[in-house]
């Protein structure tokens, strides 16, 4: 018994480590001034100070790609969010076989390699002649981040009372008025969680993004960064960003995880 | 002000295929507490959604107060609905789930804290207008969408199922609220439930529907004593439902045995059902007074009164519920008071259908072809076809079947089983059978070439 729990101790921070070495090798690295990776050259704040100063090659190039990257993110993410809500309560109401092939709809993009629906959207884009920049980029990532939010309303629908729309309108709300008063804020956690499941997947999408981007130039994050490794390793100043995403993505989950124990505990 | 408050007239509504409303005339009294009571899809939820406006009618209108309000969408009706699973708000405490209604109309807020308070009182709720109402009780859900929906003072208001979800005991409970809540209240209430008991505790009028059609209206002890069909006498109460023989204006004949009964107008020698309540069926040990013998089958004790299943000494098993019990195997003298034999006008005396002749000894109708005697008839001819109750046989399997159906409706008549089959086509059949069958059950129908009766098509028939 006591061999046991130890073993599965031992197992468990195998995994950990394993995980998590890549994210700590970057992060600890971040803080030394060496421009190859794996060198340690002593503590420096310096990498962290180039980044705030854009006193690096190229800054501007870096800057513009995290403002792309985040605006691209917010922008399709709120829009896949109010469509892919509005789709889970049309797929919900549907009945019997049409619902199951909706939702087998709905789950194909999902399972579907990022690197195909790139492609066919970029043939989409060429065969419609839309040129491509900032907004196929844009259509591109609502497209792929949709299903998602469907995937994670559509539960908070099926546990809601059928009967509760009906009841806003029974007491004097407008069929607008139920939707927002009564369904939203039902679906709010769903919604929620579906956007920053979508805002997730377009910030670290390449595939797609690089597909779709066309030829003016327009970086992201992500293609920025492959650019960037391709001309000659990596530039020294991403290993700081990186480990400014990481805590900033870590900082949200855990409010959202602290959120929803708390609300838990309520109930 | 007129008397009725709601007028519902020829009311149809199907979905799909299927007719769920059938012509429904309804009206409902200012003020008086009625109950739409049938089996499961009878169509009476449908019934009261339309009246809340979620569901449009396909013909007929529905007034209130005498307008028309089939135009007028939910949230514009002066209705408020009691919906079966509460439905309330998830999000919103007790307080502003009562308040909901109130502030959509802008109501001041003072108003709206002195009503809401009010009507808390007035459902036992007074202390729990912080609560999260997902932390209630099913029976606290309850009271709290009964306070949401009566706090805005509707005209009407519409109760869909409300007890269905509570145990027994607090469902009696609030059986009684309810009731003592429509008298201060004076609101009309329109009650849905397919619970036969409860319809007959809260109503001052009960609306019996089955199959999308109004079956009987009338006041509860109407619809106890006197079911116009054999439908409301078995789902109302516990009844014996019989095969009889109307002889004349006020003697009937059923089990073998004549009796003086009150009932006149059916003509004479007229085949007709015949209910009598289990109650209502004396024992006596006067034999000037006996009208028939039986023997004891069985004695079970049901709290208040015993209830025993005799065999007559014809052969008919009858239901006896009397306060003292009596044993088991003993032969007894019955009698029945003229009062409370109920005869009811027969429904259909056989099954007919409209059939073509398909080819020289085949005739196809319900969907499938049967063998049968086709001299006399053209190939191609439409003829009106006969089958008598008693001569449909019911196979447990497909291999020698005709055509096959469901077991819709059981029917017990003393010394045999009144089925109403639904076959593959969706028409009905009616069987009398002796075999015990279940609800649904799945069966085989096949008929004797020498018991289906083909007759010409006359004008009288179609």
């Amino acid at each position: 018994m006591n061999t046991r729990k130890v073993f599965a101790r031992i197992y468990i921070w195998i995994v950990l480590v394993v995980l998590y070495a890549p994210i700590l090798f970057i992060a600890v690295f971040s803080f030394t001034e060496a421009k190859s990776l794996g060198n340690w050259t002593g503590f420096s704040m310096n990498l962290y100070k180039n980044l705030f100063t854009g006193s690096m090659q190229n800054s501007s190039g870096l800057i513009s790609a995290v403002e792309n990257t985040l605006v691209i993110a917010l922008i399709a993410s709120v829009i896949a969010t109010l469509l892919g809500t509005v789709a889970a309560i049309g797929i919900f109401n549907l009945k019997g076989r049409k619902k199951n092939v909706m939702n087998f709809l709905n789950n194909i993009p999902m399972i579907n390699p990022d690197i195909i629906t790139g492609v066919s959207l970029f043939l989409l884009f060429v065969f419609l002649h839309i040129s491509q920049g900032y907004t196929t980029v844009v259509l591109a990532h609502i497209t792929f981040c949709t299903p998602y939010v469907v995937l994670n309303v559509m539960p908070k629908l099926s546990q809601l009372n059928p009967n509760i729309y009906e009841a806003a309108l029974d007491l004097g709300a407008t069929p607008m008025q139920a939707l927002r008063k009564v369904l939203v804020p039902a679906l709010r956690p769903g919604m929620i969680s579906g956007f920053i499941l979508s805002f997730t997947m377009s910030l670290d999408d390449f595939a797609v993004t690089f597909f779709t981007r066309g030829t003016i130039g327009l970086d992201t994050l992500s293609t920025y960064i492959y650019a960037d490794a391709r001309k000659g390793g990596l530039t020294p100043e991403l290993k700081p960003l990186m480990t400014i995403l990481f805590l900033l993505i870590l900082v949200v989950l855990l409010i959202i995880n602290i959120r929803q124990s708390k609300n838990s505990n309520k109930k | 002000m007129k008397e009725n408050i709601i007028d519902i007239r020829h009311l149809s509504k199907s979905f799909g295929d299927k007719k769920v409303l059938d012509d429904i005339n309804l009206y409902v009294r200012r003020g008086e507490f009625i109950t739409l009571l049938g089996p499961s899809g009878c169509g009476k939820t449908t019934l009261l959604r339309m009246i809340a406006g979620f569901l449009k009618p396909d013909e007929g209108s529905i007034m209130l107060d005498g307008k028309d309000i089939a135009g007028v969408p939910p949230h514009e009706r002066p209705l408020n609905t009691v919906f079966q699973r509460y439905a309330l708000f998830p999000h919103l405490d007790v307080y502003d789930n009562i308040a909901f209604g109130l502030k959509l109309k802008k109501t001041p807020e003072d108003e709206i804290d002195k009503r809401v308070r009010k009507v808390l009182k007035l459902v036992a709720m007074s202390d729990y207008e912080d609560r999260d109402v997902e932390t209630l009780s099913g029976g606290q859900q309850q009271r709290i969408a009964i306070a949401r929906a009566i706090v805005n003072q509707p005209k009407v208001l519409l109760l869909d199922e409300p007890l269905a979800a509570l145990d027994l005991k607090m469902r009696k409970d609030m059986q009684i609220e309810l009731k003592e809540m429509h008298r201060k209240l004076g609101i009309t209430f329109i009650y849905v439930t397919h619970d036969q008991e409860e319809a007959l505790t809260l109503s001052d009028t009960i609306v019996v529907i089955n199959e999308g059609k109004i079956q009987q209206i009338g006041t509860p002890t109407d619809i106890y004593n006197e079911p116009v069909n054999a439908f409301v006498a078995d789902f109302i109460g516990e009844s014996n439902i019989l095969k009889g023989r109307m002889l004349r204006d006020r003697r009937v004949a059923f089990i073998k045995h004549e009796f003086d009964c009150v009932d006149e107008g059916f003509g004479e020698d007229v085949r007709v059902d015949v209910v009598v309540r289990p109650e209502d069926i004396y024992f006596t040990t006067d034999p000037a007074k006996c009208q028939f013998t039986a023997k004891v089958n069985s004695c079970t004790f049901k709290g208040v009164h015993y209830e025993m299943y005799v065999d007559t000494d014809t052969g008919y098993e009858l239901m006896i519920q009397d306060y003292d019990p009596y044993p088991v195997g003993s032969e007894v003298m019955l009698y029945i008071d003229p009062d409370d034999i109920q005869v009811m006008k027969k429904e259909r005396t056989e099954n007919k259908y409209t059939g073509t002749v398909t080819a020289e000894g085949t005739v196809e109708f319900l969907g499938a072809e049967f063998e049968c005697d086709t001299k006399g008839f053209e190939v191609g001819e439409d003829v009106t076809v006969k089958v008598r109750f008693e001569k449909v046989d019911l196979l447990d399997h497909e291999d020698e079947a005709i055509t096959t159906g469901h077991v819709e409706f059981i029917l017990y008549m003393g010394n045999h089983y009144h089925l109403t089959i639904r076959t593959e086509s969706g028409e009905k059949i009616w069987v009398d059978t002796n075999d015990i069958w279940d609800k649904n059950d799945f069966v085989g129908i096949k008929i004797l070439p020498k018991d289906i009766c083909l007759e010409k098509v006359t004008a009288a028939n179609e």
